[in-house]
């Protein structure tokens, strides 16, 4: 009879953990579908269509598809070898610089270990405005810009150059301006991994041959925080993309000339608010999320735990 | 056997040694280079209008002034918004949105931790770790199509929703909640604690540094955000005032040059000092960061 109690009990209290167990669940689940995951999904839905904003979406099969890839000349001849150009060096190139300032501010004590870390992480949480004012000023076209200005009084330079209104230079001072904020979460998930590997993994590689410094990092450190480095280059690749706005935002035309500036995400902008072709807009936001899951793909081959 | 200890110590040093200094010799110019930028721009917000358009141009200020906080202040917007409503409906924005999904993220948290008996938490998880990758500007058409659905369209709700659907939060979060041994949890449900008593009296006390980590990414993406007033937002009132700024360095960049400055120092204050306040407490979550 009292185990029947007990039982009953259990089942009771079984059931009351399932129900306040989802209650729990349910704000975040409501706000996760409704901003992030039906949103994806409306995209990809609505790159399937027509789609102006007035009237009903109309459904076009994969012709938006079929005409990025063939006939959007400003998408093949700029927007797609930018956007790999930016990625490929912002990504992999934040990510090696990241783990090597995080591996330097770890050989050094704590304290001046904090300051520096500060240091280094505060590009990153200035936030957009100061990025575009900051970097507005020091690359100006005029001799009144920073760069400029430093560049004609040591005599290396007569003329000012125009380095946000020139097609050749704009992608590399956008590549410099995200690499000095690369240096952001993932920069702190690295030092965190780096500190907690642990001591006596060094200790028994020493004995057991390893000579230098260089083959520490390689052999012990590099593995040992696997899933840190995993953390930061997911970080890494979305940081690369989410900054891509700052083309037009340096040189205050959109397009940028010769679309020397424009990434993926400005091409997006540029058919959803300047056009209204949602239904091409929408093609070109999942080719983007596509590019960002492959990139993330080869990151997670790399650091992934069996790997 | 000496030497080799001696080296398996060289991470986190507790001494100074000599051998530290060619570290120092990287990270120190390294160091000087990212702050900077900062360095400058905290310099031209004091800088006087001469100054400002000096040239050469100048990266300490000489002759200091706190005339562009006052014009700061005395600004309002085209349609008479003064600037200090813009201020306000930040505060109040960051605030609700930083309370909010403090307590939604640890109760999310928490059930995908603990909870991996429903069949739903291992999935969600997984879900949530894709969610990291999600860049929202990809999907801003989406966002804004539910928003206009859902009758949101000009409310504190458009500013304030979307920003707490933070994948990286949960994920941070449940990462450090999974440290947290089960056996005092069983201990609690013996006594007859339910879920809500577990998480106010285990789970919160427990999981502090990851609650000051979510806060602090948290307030810095809502004290930042231009998405909602941006596109979601068409009365001027409820706009915030990191839109305002942005606004008004696009439209009218040299007269308000020191404004501007002004502005995205006092904006940045606050962030910094929360870093500050925070760093330790951050890097013990980021420790727990790892993906697997």
């Amino acid at each position: 009879m009292k185990a029947m109690t007990k039982r009953k009990q259990r089942k009771v209290n079984r059931r009351e953990d399932f129900v306040t167990s989802m209650l729990l669940l349910l704000p975040y689940l409501l706000l996760f579908s409704l901003f992030i995951a039906i949103p994806v999904l409306v995209a990809i839905g609505l790159s399937f269509t027509y789609f102006d904003v007035i009237n009903t979406p109309v459904f076009t099969g994969v012709s938006n598809y079929i005409s990025l890839m063939t006939q959007d000349e400003i998408f093949l001849k700029y927007i797609i070898p930018n956007t790999f150009k930016y990625a490929l060096i912002v990504g992999p190139g934040g990510c090696i610089l990241s783990f090597l300032l995080a591996w330097l501010v770890t050989q050094i004590q704590a304290v001046p270990r904090t300051v520096l870390t500060l240091c280094l992480y505060l590009p990153s949480m200035v936030g957009t405005l100061m990025i575009q004012v900051v970097w507005k000023t020091i690359f100006s076209g005029d001799q009144r810009g920073i760069l400029n200005a430093f560049l004609i009084s040591h005599g290396w330079i007569e003329v000012p150059v125009n380095w946000l209104l020139s097609p050749d230079y704009l992608l590399t001072v956008m590549i410099i301006v995200a690499l000095w904020q690369a240096m952001g979460i993932g920069f702190l998930a690295m030092i965190a991994g780096i500190l907690n590997v642990n001591e006596e993994l060094y200790e028994a590689a020493y004995v057991d041959g390893m000579k230098n410094r260089f083959q520490e990092v390689l052999y012990i450190t590099i593995p040992s925080m696997k899933p840190q480095m995993m953390f930061a280059a997911v970080m890494a690749i979305v940081n690369a993309f989410n900054t891509g706005w700052i083309g037009p935002a340096l040189a205050g035309t959109n397009p940028t000339p010769a679309y020397s500036g424009n990434l993926i995400l400005n091409h997006i902008e540029d058919y959803a608010f300047s056009r209204y072709e949602m239904g091409y807009a929408a093609a070109v936001s999942v080719v983007l999320l596509l590019m960002i899951a492959f990139f993330s793909k080869v990151a997670g081959k790399l650091f992934s735990e069996k790997g | 056997m000496a030497k080799s200890k001696l080296k398996g110590k060289r991470v986190d040093p507790k001494h100074f040694s000599r051998d530290q200094i060619k570290f120092y010799c990287i990270l120190i110019p390294a160091a000087i280079l990212m702050v900077l930028p900062v360095v400058y721009m905290f310099n031209e917000a004091f800088k006087p209008l001469g100054e400002l358009y000096a040239f050469p141009p100048t990266l300490i200020v000489k002759d200091p002034t706190l005339n562009n906080f006052k014009n700061l202040f005395e600004l309002s917007g085209t349609t008479g918004v003064p600037m200090t409503r813009y201020l306000l409906n930040s505060i109040f924005i960051t605030v609700v949105t930083v309370v909010l999904n403090i307590y939604i993220t640890v109760a999310c948290a928490f059930v995908l931790s603990k909870k991996g008996q429903y069949k739903v938490t291992k999935w969600f998880f997984s879900v949530n770790q894709m969610a990291l990758m999600f860049v929202q500007v990809a999907v801003a058409v989406p966002r804004y199509i539910i928003i206009v659905k859902l009758g949101m369209i000009d409310t504190w709700a458009a500013h304030i929703f979307p920003l707490i659907a933070m994948p990286i939060g949960i994920f941070l979060m449940k990462q450090f909640i999974d440290d947290v041994p089960d056996a005092l949890l069983e201990a609690a449900y013996v006594d007859g604690a339910g879920n809500f008593t577990v998480i106010r009296k285990i789970i919160f006390p427990m999981t502090k540094p990851a609650v000051a980590t979510v806060a602090i990414l948290t307030f810095q993406s809502a004290w930042q955000a231009t998405e909602a007033s941006n596109n979601f937002i068409t009365s001027d009132v409820m706009k915030t005032i990191y839109y305002y700024l942005n606004a008004l360095q696009t439209n009218n960049a040299v007269a308000a040059r020191g404004i501007v400055a002004a502005g995205t120092i006092i904006l940045f204050i606050p962030n910094l000092i929360m870093f500050i306040c925070m760093q330790s407490r951050v890097m013990s979550t980021m420790s727990h960061s790892g993906i697997k």
